[in-house]
């Protein structure tokens, strides 16, 4: 509604290509090696946290740490803020509000045509989304190779691979790497890409903020693998403190590495809140919004309310690390307790931050397969929104045993039950979009399909964790694993396989191989469960989490569990090979709209324009009008100017 | 096509056929041997707690299993025959469905939350941590547990025994106040006996998960997490950390016995006398502890006071009761 419908086709042609305001052309719009790029940016990075490094040596030498440990975390701690610094000065993050600051009009960013714009700071939501998928697929795979090496520990209580040292360094790393990489796998690639397809807009908001998040998201995967050379951090995903205070200067990598993710999650979810809020097409009514821009526009929510509180804690840490402050320094006046309270105050939102989209992505899915309209979309969208407000109310289900706020347990008791009210919303939704359909078992379907029967597993799994009598029997042990493996692997991920072979399609213009894709999901499906299945009963069994020994007669259970992991990695090499096939070694083009979709983002051109729509669409109303006899046509896409109009069977019926 | 009632009728009778015969396996194969079985009475109240569970959650995996197997089997598009689907207002929403959906899934939910808060609270905190100043304790522990902090504390059969964990990387060791203060690294308890388990860390937070008994409680520096349970057999039992404590976590374990009050009281007595010698450099009982320079997060501002590696000073001065 902030742009006009009627808005000439000839103004929007020339801003394609925005002419400069100046004359002449300054170095960081110059195309080619000598302008703003990876390259730059790595070497800017370099240079800050060498830089960041000499500073801190050189302020707090005579500081150390821990006393003769010849180790400084301020000097760490320099070199970090430096790099990323430096990094995004490199990429041309900062220099628009760098400009501005100073007073003068700052530089157009460069638009570059072919691949070098995907190395660059750009302000295509389109570049960004496919940007995000090669930075989440990164995140993922090295999150995938340390689950390999833990599982390969993990083969024998008496035999290690790795000594004690080295084990929690990569199950401290594999949680942190996986758990980031979960807070952006659907918001960042395809909630970039397509909500702005989807509510027919233009562009985003903040397209700077956007792609900065994405340039920040990358920093953080370098800040976060900086715990390595230090000796990692022996804390877990969770950074406990006191251990978090006793822990080497790696934990300095940890601390900093959230707050630089966090950093991007705020500037992500508040870019896609703004953009869904304010650019939806004249006509895209809330009623009207797809299903997916739902639960996008309620993990954005959440990324932008929740994350905060992970920032300020990672910094006190690194402040009690390097200025010696005590936050949770308990014999200083600080409290351990304190972290627990801010890191799942944050922690719990962030569960759902990694569940939403999935739903998300499951139910805008669904009606496409199942060629009927979404059942009771308004309780979806309902349960999306109550999902996201309770999320708020239960984090202390995480601290049943921790002896805070003991009195309160019954009352996180209730609303973590009742958090299952909404949740359980998805399935009404599902099974009601399921009955009596003619369901295409395409591979996005597939993946889509399992997300239910992982998903279940996970949410009844934690409706036993919630109640404190049985959280005492479970808690800290292989259950909780083997519960949050089921909600975020089995549900966040599932569900975003379902979205990229879903929407490869119209990002790429190619077609993921069918064959390789249900091989992806057999394998994929029949592993996991395979996997983390037995470890509800190693859990139940007594091994506690993140052991590198157990007791002798878990080694079956173990055994069993390890080689289905391996096999469930191998199911991801089938993937990665997919997209190599698919994608790069025998492309095969995409038709436009492959799975006869009414989605608004499939009506776009193929390849979709740098400015989306040639107009601005007129939503008449909602993308679920499938099998409908006489449905009302989805949009006023306005080409030629004659009002051509999209039909329910997806094609234009002028 | 059967119409639209026969779909969910044949749907309903399998869930319930399927569940019915599942819950009765379940309740009679499985339930008993579920862990951790019933050395205590926490153990035996949280099992059944788990087997009330189980038998609520499993009609709800199947009826959702059912449902999407018969939708797979009948409603797939490569089946010959399969009816065009119907959109339009139908099928876009079910004003019935979806109250009924709610409605049951909102009993269930408050029914479940009820039932945990009463298990929780007639079953004393139900072996976990509560904290400093228990909200719901049995029967003679509070008397217990102030005569604990005086050098009079005694027991006998019958009354509730006070034992306090002290956490400590990578290590459980377990200070008896009534039997003088003693520590020792080994956990022997009596049989038909109220422990009130007094648990704290001197460095970082630990968690005393004693797996048979069903107690677990979080061990924080300086803070006392009192967890209660009531043995009920005679055996061994292991003791695991359940809170990442740093690389020896996984280490991190020892085994305990319950014998008979007979057994204990004239173990405790020997290990008293034996240990009287040790006891008097320990620092008085008290619920926590300070870590010296040695422990976690010390080492700030050493002023030279603090001897960094003594063996005496292992811990320091004595708390204010909370």
């Amino acid at each position: 509604m902030t742009i006009s419908a009627e808005r000439p086709t000839k103004s929007v042609a020339s801003s394609t290509s925005p002419p400069s305001p100046h004359q002449g052309v300054s170095w960081t719009q110059r195309p080619g090696w000598l302008s703003q790029h990876m390259g730059t940016a790595i070497i800017a990075a370099v240079l800050g946290y060498a830089f960041g490094h000499w500073l801190g040596n050189y302020v707090t030498s005579g500081y150390p740490y821990i006393a003769n440990s010849g180790q400084n975390s301020s000097a760490n701690a320099l070199a970090l803020i430096f790099a990323v610094v430096g990094w995004l000065l490199g990429i041309g993050a900062l220099n628009y509000p760098l400009a501005k600051l100073v007073g003068k009009e700052a530089d157009h960013e460069t638009s570059v045509e072919g691949w070098s714009k995907y190395f660059r700071y750009t302000l295509d939501h389109k570049v960004v989304g496919l940007q995000y998928v090669v930075g989440v697929l990164l995140f993922l795979f090295t999150g995938g190779l340390l689950a390999m090496a833990i599982r390969t520990e993990l083969l024998s209580p008496t035999t290690h691979v790795f000594g004690p040292g080295t084990y929690i360094e990569i199950v401290s790393e594999h949680g942190t790497i996986m758990m980031m990489m979960a807070t952006s796998i659907i918001l960042g690639p395809l909630g970039n890409y397509f909500v702005p397809l989807m509510i027919g807009s233009r562009r985003m908001a903040f397209p700077r903020i956007e792609a900065f998040s994405f340039w920040i998201f990358i920093a953080g995967y370098g800040v976060i693998f900086s715990a390595l050379p230090y000796g990692g951090f022996p804390t877990g995903w969770t950074g406990y403190a006191p251990l978090q205070t006793q822990a080497g200067p790696g934990m300095i990598s940890y601390l900093l590495g959230f707050a630089v993710i966090g950093l991007g999650m705020m500037a992500a979810g508040f870019n896609i809140a703004a953009t869904i809020i304010n650019f939806r097409a004249p006509g895209m009514t809330w009623s009207r919004v797809p299903i997916f821009v739902w639960a996008i526009l309620s993990t954005a929510a959440l990324l932008t309310l929740a994350t905060p509180t992970l920032f300020a804690a990672g910094l006190f840490g690194v402040l009690d690390k390097t200025v010696q402050t005590a936050f949770y320094v308990t014999e200083h006046g600080g409290s351990s307790y304190l972290w627990e309270n801010l890191f799942w105050f944050f922690g719990h939102p962030e569960v759902y931050i990694m569940a939403l989209p999935g739903f998300g992505i499951v139910a805008e899915i669904l009606p496409v397969f199942t060629r009927k309209p979404l059942f009771a979309y308004k309780v979806a969208a309902a349960g999306m929104i109550g999902v996201a407000l309770l999320s708020f109310f239960v984090w202390q289900h995480h601290l049943f045993q921790s002896g805070i706020n003991p009195d309160m347990r019954p009352l996180f008791m209730l609303t973590t039950e009742l958090i299952s009210i909404p949740t359980g919303f998805i399935f009404l939704v599902g099974m009601g979009t399921l009955y009596k359909a003619k369901i295409r078992f395409e591979v996005p379907m597939l993946f889509a399909m399992a997300v239910f029967f992982n998903f279940l597993i996970g949410g009844v799994t934690g409706v036993f964790l919630s109640d404190v009598p049985v959280n005492v029997t479970v808690h800290g042990g292989f259950f909780v694993l083997s519960h949050f493996h089921y909600t975020i692997m089995g549900g966040l991920l599932f569900a975003f396989m379902a979205g990229l072979y879903y929407w490869l399609p119209k990002m790429t213009g190619r077609m993921m191989n069918k064959k390789l894709g249900q091989w992806h999901f057999w394998t994929m499906f029949v592993f996991f469960n395979l996997t983390f299945f037995p470890m509800f009963i190693i859990g139940l069994l007594g091994q506690p989490r993140r052991v590198f020994t157990y007791a002798k007669n878990l080694q079956m259970l173990n055994d069993f569990s390890s080689i289905s992991a391996f096999l469930l990695g191998f199911s991801f090499l089938i993937f990665f090979a997919n997209l190599m096939w698919s994608m790069y070694i025998k492309p095969v083009k995409a038709p436009a709209n492959p799975w006869d979709s009414l989605g608004l983002e499939w009506q776009t051109a193929n390849p979709v324009p740098v400015y989306n729509f040639e107009r601005i669409p007129v939503i008449m109303t909602d993308p679920y009008h499938y099998s409908e006899v006489g449905a009302p046509a989805l949009a006023d896409l306005g080409v030629g100017g004659s009002g051509d109009r999209v039909s329910s069977s997806g094609k234009s019926d002028k | 096509m059967k119409n639209e009632s026969n779909h969910l009728r044949r749907i309903l009778v399998i869930t319930l056929v399927l569940s019915i015969a599942a819950d009765l396996l379940y309740w009679f194969l499985v339930g008993p041997h579920v862990p951790p079985g019933t050395m205590t009475t926490s153990a035996h109240d949280d099992q059944i707690d788990f087997n009330i569970l189980m038998v609520i959650a499993l009609p709800v995996l199947i009826g959702v299993w059912v449902f999407m197997g018969y939708t797979i089997a009948n409603w797939s598009s490569k089946r010959a025959n399969v009816a065009e689907p119907k959109g339009g207002p139908a099928a876009r929403s079910n004003m019935k469905a979806q109250v009924l959906w709610i409605t049951i899934t909102t009993v269930v939910v408050l029914f479940l939350a009820g039932f945990g808060i009463v298990e929780l609270i007639i079953g004393n905190g139900s072996g976990g941590g509560e904290g400093p100043n228990p909200v719901w304790e049995p029967a003679g522990a509070a008397q217990a547990e102030t005569a604990a902090l005086t050098s009079a504390a005694s027991w006998a059969p019958g009354k509730v025994l006070v034992v306090q964990v002290i956490a400590q990387q990578w290590k459980f060791t377990y200070r008896y106040p009534q039997f003088g203060g003693f520590e020792t690294q080994q956990l022997i308890l009596p049989n038909n006996t109220t422990i009130a388990f007094n648990v704290t860390s001197l460095d970082v937070i630990h968690s005393f998960w004693a797996y048979q008994l069903e107690v677990k409680a979080d061990a924080n520096p300086q803070e006392n997490n009192v967890a209660f349970t009531t043995t009920k057999q005679l055996g061994n039992f292991t003791v695991r950390c359940s809170e990442l404590c740093g690389i020896w976590h996984g280490a991190m374990f020892d085994y305990g016995k319950v014998e008979t009050p007979t057994n204990f009281s004239s173990w405790a007595a020997t290990t008293e006398s034996a240990n009287a010698a040790n006891t008097a450099d320990l620092p008085a009982f008290a619920w926590t502890y300070v870590p010296d320079a040695n422990g976690a997060a010390g080492g700030f501002y050493p002023d030279g006071t603090v001897t960094p590696y003594s063996s005496v000073e292992v811990y320091g001065a004595k708390q204010a009761a909370s």
